[in-house]
C-alpha cells in the first residue's frame, strides 16, 4: 500500500471538513473493499478519513413502516437486528449473506452503496425498495443514485449518512454466488409495495445494478413466480466472463427472480 | 505516523505506526505475535482472523490505526490456561494438518459459537460449513474441522 | 491407550499450531533484516531491451537492484529438469535455458527480471515498481495444441515447434491390431484442466550469508531441503554443499509445489552474498498464482477397444502435455513415467500404447501437483470406462468388474508390476457403504423434487514411493530415490529419530514416533522426530509421491533393526544370556521366560558408560540406514460419488462421497483418513471448481481467490471411508502410501456422477454450474429435435 495520512472522524460533519483539506482523500468505511483495492495498488489515496466510528451514522431506527439505517451500520448489525427483522426480514437476510462473518463485522451499508460494485448485494435492495440515500448535503433516490459500474451520483467529498425506505408488503432477495469470489453472479431483489412491484438485478448487468421492468409489469399483473418465469430475459447488456456467459446469467436472472418472488 | 494504543491479549500496548500499517502487520511485525498468518491478499482465506472487541475480523483488511482503543485477541491470547476448549477440540478431532490456516479457523470457530450461543440458534454441521465461508483450508477437506467445531461447541458450552 | 502401529494417536505436533506457536519461514526475522521484491514481466512473451534501475536505486532504503547479467557473470547456473526423457526417435529433450533472472527474453507473465533488496518489504516492493524495463513485445501462445503448429511463436530457440519431446510407451502395433479386432471402440477427447496447488502458506525464503565463515543458510518453504541444497550447490553453483545449510522449518502445505527450487530462492541466496545482508522474501498470493508451478494441463485423444464380451482388447492414447514456459524439476517425468505407466489402471489390458508430446507455452511452468501424472491417467481411464459402459449399454460397475486384474503379481504392458491388491473387494465394500442398491429409490425421490440425481464410479491404482533407485535411474532420473534415517538412543533412553522425509502437514512427528513405540514400547513423548535441516539430518530425498510411508518409514525400521540387534547384544552380555533369548517388551529388555531384565534406560546408559560391553563392541547406541525398496507401492481404491443437480441453475450438490481404499498396513488410521479427506477435497476441487485460465495474450485471468475457485467448507460433504487393506509385499512395513489417493481417484467419480445425473456425457472439468447448465440445454435441444 502506498503512503497515506490517516484521519479518524467522530461524526459526519467532522469527516466532511477533514476530507476537504486533502489532496486526494477517500472515506474509509469498513474498508472491506477499499483496503484490498489499495493493497493491489488499484487505488492510492493521499488520505483516508475513517468514518467507521462516526457516531451519528451508526444505528437502525424504525418508525412504523419506515426504516432508516445509518451508513456506518455493519452488515452483521443489519442482519442481526430483531426489530428490523420484524418489519423487513428480506434486508436482514440479504445482509447476513454478504461476504463472510468477519467481513460482515466490518463492512457497512454506506460503504457498499457508495462503492456500487456491480456484484454487490445492497444496491439491488435499495433500488427495489425505492430507497432514499441521504448524504450530508441532500436526499437522492435510489433510481438516481446508481449511475453505472462503480459510479454513483455522489459528488467529491459527499458522505452518505443514512439510507431509508418503507418496508415492502412483500420482498425477498435471491442470490447466486460466483463460485470463486462468492459475490453475486446474479442477485435479484423483488419487492411488492403500494406503488407496485419493483425488481432489481445485481451482478449481471454490464452497466451495474438495474431494474427489470418487464418483470415488474408482469408482477403487477399477478405476484407469482410464474409471472417472472414467463418473461423473456435478453442476454444483451449482460456480463460474460470465465464464470458464466450472458446466456447463463440471463437464465439466472429468471430463476433467481422466481425464487425471490416465491420466498417473499 | 500515528500513535496507537490498544489492549492485545490482555496487555496494554502503545506504538507509533505508519498510517498505512495493517493490523496484521502490527501484530506480526511489531508485537511479534506470529500465530496470526497471511495467506492471501484479497481478504478471503481467513488465516489472519483475530477478535477485535469480541468480534472476528480479518486483520489483513483493517488498519492498525482503526483499532485504536480496541481490545484485540489473537490465537496466542485465546486460552485461559493451557488450551481453550476449541483448541483442544481441533487436536482431538485432527482438525489440522499443516497448521497454517488453523489459528484463523480457531478464532473464527470461537466467534461462531459465541454468536450462535448469544442468539440461541442451533449450530448444525450445515451452519458450520456456511459460517466457514471466509476460512480456506487446503489440507483437511474440512471434514475434521467441522467435527472439531461440533466437539468444541459442546466443550465450550459445557465448560 | 496403545501408541503403536494401528493406533489413532493424537498428534504431538498439534500444540504449537493450535496455540499460534508454529514457526513458519515468514515468522523468522534476522537482525538487520533486508527484504527482497522481484521485478516481473507483465508480458507473456517479450524481448528485454533494457533495464533502467536508476530511479529505484536512488530511493531511500534501497540496498541494491540486481539483474540477470550480474547473476550470469557470477556463474550462477540455469535451472534444471531432473529427469531426462528420450524421444521415440532416440533424441534427447529440446530443453530451453531457464535463468533465475531473465537476460534476453521473458516467456510468461510473472517471469523474474531483477531482484530488489531494501530495508523494508514496502520499500522493496515500491522500488521494484520503479524499475523501468523496455520490452519488445512478441506474440504469445498459451494453447498446448496451437503451440505445435507451424508459425506459432517460437518460445525457446532450441525447441522447434515448441516441442520438448515426442515419447512413447507400449506396443503400438499390438494395440492397433487389438483395436482393429474390437467389437466396440470408445473414442474420446479428454482435457485435464490446469490447477494451482495453493498451499495456504505462500512460498518464502530467508537467505543469510556469513562473510566471516564464507557460509550460507537458507530458511525456505521446502518439501525436501537436502534436494534443495544439492540443486543450489551442485547445479546452480550458488554455494558449495558443505558451506550451505538449508532449513525447512514448519511448512504450511506443499502438494508438490514446494518440491522445486524456484528463481526467487536462488536469487535471494545469491543476493545475500552480493549485499552481505540477510535477505527475506515472502510471496504474496498474487505472486503464488503467477509463479508457483501449476499442475495437470493435458489434452488427450484416446481409443479403448472391447471384445464382444466387454473385455478390453486395446487402449491407445495420444497426449499433449503443456509444460509452460520452462522445464521445472519434475516436469519431464510427470506426463511420462508417472502417467503412461498407469494407463492399465485396475484392468487386465493385453495391449496399450501411450504417446506423449511435451510442449512449451507462454504460461507458468507446470510440474508435479498432488498425484502428478496419476490423476491424469486415472481420469482418462475411468472416464473411458464409464463412457464405454454407456455406449455398450452395460452397468459401469459390472464393466469394471469384468476387466479387473484378479491375481498378483501382475505385469502390465506399461512397465509396472503390480505387487498386490484386491480390486473386487474394494468395489464390494464401496458399493455396500454407498448403498448402491438403494440408488434408484433415491433418484426417484430427487426427481419428485425436480432434481436430477446421479452416481459415478472411479476405480484407480497409483504407483507410490517413486523408487527403487536403480529402476528410476534406468528410466532417466538424475538422482536415487531411497530414503535415509538415523535412530539415536540417548544415555537416558529417550530417542531421537532423524529422517530425510519432511512433514508439511503429514503428521510425521507422531506417526514416525509410533514406529519406535511399536518396536520398543517407549512412550511417543520420549521420542523426538528431527527433520527439515541439512545440518542435523545427514541426507534425504524429501516428501512427495506418497513416499514418506513406503520409503521413509521403512528406512526408520531398518535403523530400528540395527538398534534392536545392538540392544540385545548388550543385554545378553549384561544379563549373561544368549542374544536369542532376549526380548524387548513395553520398554523393558528381558530374558524370555524369566524375571531377569534391564529397564530400557539401563541399556542406554550401559551403551554410553561402556563399562561393561561385549568384547570389541563400540560404545554408544546410534544407528543409521538407507532404504531403497524393491518396487513401487500400489495403493488402489474404488470411489463412489452421488450427486444431485438443480436443472434450473446447474448447481451440483455432492450428497455422498464414499471410498474403499487399499493402503496396505496403516500406522495411524486418524492420520490416514485425514490425508484421504484432503486429497478428495482437492480432487473435487479439480472436478467442480478449480481452473487456471490465461487469455489469448497470456494474461492470467485467475490470479486471486476472486477468480480461482478454492473448495470451501460448504462446497464439500463429509466423506465415508472404508478400508480394504492388503499389505504391500515390497517393503518391510507393508505400507502403500496414502497422501495422493483422494486427489487421484476423486475427479472421474464426480464427473461420471454428474454426467449420469444430467444424461449428457459431454462435460469437461471443472463442471461449474454454468457448464452443467449448458450441458443440460444441449440435452433439451436434442430432445426437442427428436
Amino acid at each position: 500500500m502506498s503512503e497515506l495520512k490517516y484521519h479518524k472522524a467522530s461524526n459526519a460533519s467532522e469527516a466532511a471538513s477533514m476530507i476537504s483539506g486533502t489532496e486526494d482523500g477517500k472515506f474509509l468505511a469498513g474498508g472491506q473493499t477499499l483496503l484490498p483495492t489499495m493493497k493491489a495498488k488499484l487505488a492510492a489515496p493521499s488520505d483516508l478519513v475513517d468514518i467507521s466510528g462516526a457516531s451519528d451514522m451508526i444505528g437502525i431506527s424504525i418508525s412504523g413502516n419506515t426504516v432508516s439505517i445509518g451508513a456506518m451500520t455493519t452488515h452483521a448489525d443489519v442482519a442481526g437486528n430483531p426489530e428490523l427483522n420484524a418489519v423487513c426480514p428480506s434486508i436482514c437476510a440479504l445482509a447476513g449473506n454478504i461476504g463472510d462473518p468477519a467481513v460482515r463485522h466490518r463492512g457497512t451499508i454506506g460503504g457498499s452503496v457508495a462503492n456500487n460494485d456491480p456484484a454487490a448485494d445492497y444496491p439491488a435492495a435499495l433500488l427495489a425498495l425505492g430507497a432514499t440515500i441521504t448524504t450530508n448535503n441532500r436526499d437522492i433516490s435510489a433510481d438516481d443514485f446508481f449511475v453505472g459500474m462503480f459510479e454513483t451520483a455522489l459528488d467529491d467529498g459527499e458522505i452518505i449518512t443514512k439510507v431509508s425506505f418503507d418496508a415492502p408488503e412483500k420482498g425477498a432477495y435471491a442470490k447466486f454466488p460466483n463460485p470463486a469470489s462468492r459475490y453475486a453472479m446474479v442477485g435479484v431483489f423483488a419487492a411488492k409495495s403500494s406503488g407496485g412491484a419493483r425488481v432489481a438485478v445485481t451482478g449481471a448487468g454490464s452497466d451495474g445494478v438495474f431494474r427489470q421492468s418487464e418483470m415488474e409489469a408482469a408482477l403487477d399483473g399477478a405476484w407469482s413466480p410464474d409471472s417472472v418465469s414467463d418473461v423473456d430475459v435478453s442476454a444483451d447488456n449482460l456480463l460474460s466472463d470465465i464464470h458464466g456467459d450472458a446466456a447463463y446469467r440471463a437464465n439466472l436472472v429468471k430463476v433467481m427472480a422466481a425464487r425471490a418472488v416465491a420466498n417473499a | 505516523m500515528t500513535e496507537i494504543s490498544m489492549v492485545v491479549n490482555g496487555k496494554s500496548v502503545k506504538a507509533d505506526v505508519a498510517d498505512n500499517t495493517l493490523l496484521v502487520d502490527y501484530i506480526r511485525e511489531s508485537l511479534r505475535l506470529t500465530g496470526t498468518h497471511v495467506g492471501c491478499d484479497t481478504s478471503q482465506c481467513g488465516a489472519c482472523v483475530v477478535h477485535v472487541d469480541g468480534k472476528a475480523v480479518k486483520s489483513c483488511t483493517m488498519l492498525a490505526a482503526s483499532a485504536q482503543g480496541s481490545d484485540v485477541t489473537t490465537i496466542e491470547g485465546l486460552a485461559n490456561g493451557d488450551l481453550h476448549p476449541m483448541q483442544a477440540a481441533f487436536k482431538e478431532n485432527h482438525g489440522l494438518q499443516c497448521g497454517f490456516c488453523t489459528p484463523g479457523m480457531i478464532m473464527s470457530a470461537t466467534d461462531i459459537v459465541a454468536r450462535y450461543n448469544a442468539s440461541g440458534k442451533e449450530l448444525t454441521e450445515e451452519a458450520i460449513r456456511d459460517e466457514l465461508e471466509g476460512n480456506i483450508c487446503r489440507c483437511t477437506g474440512y471434514h475434521n474441522i467441522v467435527k472439531a467445531i461440533v466437539d468444541g461447541t459442546s466443550k465450550m458450552t459445557n465448560a | 491407550m496403545s501408541e503403536g502401529i494401528g493406533a489413532s494417536v493424537r498428534r504431538k505436533e498439534d500444540k504449537r499450531f493450535i496455540t499460534g506457536k508454529g514457526k513458519y519461514t515468514d515468522d523468522i526475522r534476522q537482525e538487520n533484516q533486508a527484504y527482497a521484491a522481484f521485478v516481473r514481466s507483465p508480458h507473456a512473451h517479450a524481448v528485454v531491451k533494457s533495464i533502467d534501475a536508476s530511479e529505484a536505486e536512488a530511493m531511500d532504503g534501497v540496498v541494491a537492484v540486481l539483474n540477470g547479467h550480474q547473476l550470469t557473470e557470477d556463474g550462477i547456473g540455469n535451472i534444471i529438469a531432473g529427469w531426462a526423457i528420450t524421444s521415440k526417435d532416440g533424441s534427447g529433450m529440446n530443453m530451453g535455458a531457464w535463468s533465475a533472472l531473465c537476460t534476453e527474453k521473458v516467456r510468461y507473465v510473472g517471469d523474474t527480471i531483477a531482484i530488489v533488496i531494501a530495508d523494508t518489504q514496502e520499500i522493496a516492493r515500491n522500488a521494484a515498481d520503479a524499475v523501468m524495463v523496455d520490452f519488445d513485445i512478441l506474440p504469445a501462445e498459451v494453447n498446448p495444441e496451437a503451440t505445435l503448429a507451424d508459425g506459432a511463436p517460437q518460445i525457446h530457440d532450441n525447441a522447434p515447434n515448441n516441442q520438448i519431446y515426442d515419447w512413447e510407451l507400449g506396443d503400438e502395433a499390438a494395440t492397433d491390431s487389438g483395436l482393429a479386432s474390437a467389437a466396440h471402440v470408445t473414442e474420446m477427447e479428454i482435457i485435464n484442466n490446469r490447477l494451482s496447488p495453493n498451499p495456504m502458506e505462500p512460498r518464502a525464503a530467508i537467505a543469510i550469508f556469513d562473510e566471516a565463515e564464507d557460509h550460507y543458510t537458507l530458511y525456505t518453504t521446502s518439501q525436501n531441503p537436502h534436494v534443495a541444497r544439492l540443486l543450489l550447490s551442485a547445479f546452480y553453483q550458488v554455494a558449495p554443499e558443505h558451506k550451505l545449510r538449508v532449513v525447512a522449518p514448519d511448512v504450511g502445505g506443499g502438494f508438490g509445489s514446494k518440491i522445486y527450487v524456484y528463481p526467487e530462492e536462488i536469487a535471494c541466496l545469491w543476493a545475500s552474498m552480493k549485499t552481505n545482508r540477510s535477505v527475506k522474501w515472502t510471496s504474496t498470493r498474487s505472486e503464488a498464482f503467477l509463479t508457483d508451478a501449476h499442475g495437470r494441463d493435458h489434452v488427450t485423444r484416446a481409443k479403448m477397444g472391447f471384445d464382444a464380451n466387454g473385455k478390453i482388447v486395446g487402449f491407445k492414447v495420444d497426449t499433449i502435455a503443456n509444460i509452460g514456459a520452462y522445464m521445472s524439476l519434475f516436469s519431464s517425468v510427470t506426463p511420462t513415467y508417472l502417467y503412461a505407466t498407469l494407463l492399465s489402471g485396475q484392468y487386465d489390458m493385453p495391449a496399450i500404447h501411450g504417446n506423449v508430446r511435451a510442449v512449451y507455452t507462454n504460461t507458468a511452468p507446470v510440474d508435479a501437483y498432488r498425484g502428478a501424472g496419476r490423476p491424469e491417467a486415472t481420469y482418462l481411464v475411468e472416464r473411458m470406462m464409464d463412457t464405454a459402459a454407456l455406449e455398450m449399454g452395460v452397468d459401469p460397475a459390472e464393466l469394471r468388474r469384468k476387466n479387473f486384474i484378479q491375481s498378483f503379481p501382475y505385469q502390465t504392458q506399461v512397465i509396472m508390476n503390480y505387487d498386490s491388491g484386491d480390486f473386487p473387494g474394494c468395489m464390494d465394500k464401496a458399493q455396500a457403504a454407498a448403498d448402491v442398491a438403494g440408488f434408484a429409490a433415491r433418484k426417484a425421490e430427487s426427481a419428485s423434487r425436480g432434481k436430477l440425481r446421479g452416481i459415478g464410479y472411479s476405480s484407480f491404482i497409483e504407483a507410490c514411493g517413486i523408487a527403487p533407485s536403480a529402476a528410476v535411474g534406468s528410466l532417466g532420473c538424475g538422482v536415487g530415490l531411497w530414503e535415509s534415517a538415523e535412530v539415536r538412543v540417548n544415555p537416558v533412553g529417550t530417542i531421537e529419530v532423524l529422517t530425510g522425509s519432511h512433514s508439511h502437514g503429514q503428521s510425521h512427528e507422531t506417526t514416525f514416533a509410533q514406529l519406535v513405540n511399536d518396536r520398543f514400547g517407549i512412550p511417543i513423548d520420549n521420542v523426538q522426530i528431527v527433520h527439515g535441516d541439512t545440518d542435523k539430518v545427514q541426507f534425504g530425498m524429501g516428501t512427495y509421491g506418497s513416499r514418506s510411508g513406503p520409503v521413509g518409514m521403512n528406512a526408520i525400521v531398518k535403523a530400528l533393526d540395527k538398534v534392536e540387534a545392538k540392544v540385545k547384544k548388550i543385554a545378553a552380555h549384561v544379563l549373561e544370556a544368549s542374544e536369542d533369548d532376549i526380548v524387548i517388551e513395553a520398554g523393558e529388555v528381558k530374558i524370555a521366560g524369566t524375571d531377569k531384565k534391564m529397564a530400557w534406560h539401563e541399556v542406554g546408559l550401559a551403551a554410553y558408560t561402556a563399562h561393561n560391553l561385549p568384547e570389541g563392541m563400540e560404545p554408544g547406541l546410534k544407528e543409521s540406514a538407507f532404504f531403497d525398496p524393491i518396487n513401487f507401492s500400489f495403493p488402489s481404491a474404488t470411489l463412489i460419488c452421488e450427486v444431485e443437480v438443480d436443472p434450473e441453475t446447474g448447481v451440483t450438490d455432492i450428497l455422498q462421497f464414499t471410498t474403499a481404499d487399499d493402503f496396505g498396513v496403516i500406522i495411524n488410521p486418524m492420520v490416514v483418513e485425514g490425508q484421504v479427506h484432503g486429497g478428495i477435497a482437492q480432487g473435487i476441487g479439480q472436478a467442480m471448481l478449480e481452473n487456471v485460465v490465461y487469455d489469448d495474450s497470456g494474461q492470467l485471468l485467475t490470479g486471486s481467490y476472486m477468480d480461482y475457485a478454492m473448495p470451501r467448507a460448504d462446497d464439500l460433504p463429509s466423506f465415508t471411508i472404508e478400508h480394504n487393506n492388503v499389505p504391500s509385499p515390497s517393503n518391510p512395513l507393508g505400507l502403500k502410501g496414502c497422501g495422493e489417493a483422494g486427489a487421484i481417484g476423486a475427479p472421474p467419480a464426480v464427473i461420471n456422477a454428474i454426467c449420469n445425473a444430467i444424461g449428457n456425457n459431454n462435460l469437461s472439468m471443472p463442471a461449474t454450474p454454468s457448464k452443467v447448465w449448458a450441458a443440460l440445454q444441449e440435452v433439451s435441444t436434442q430432445q426437442a429435435a427428436e
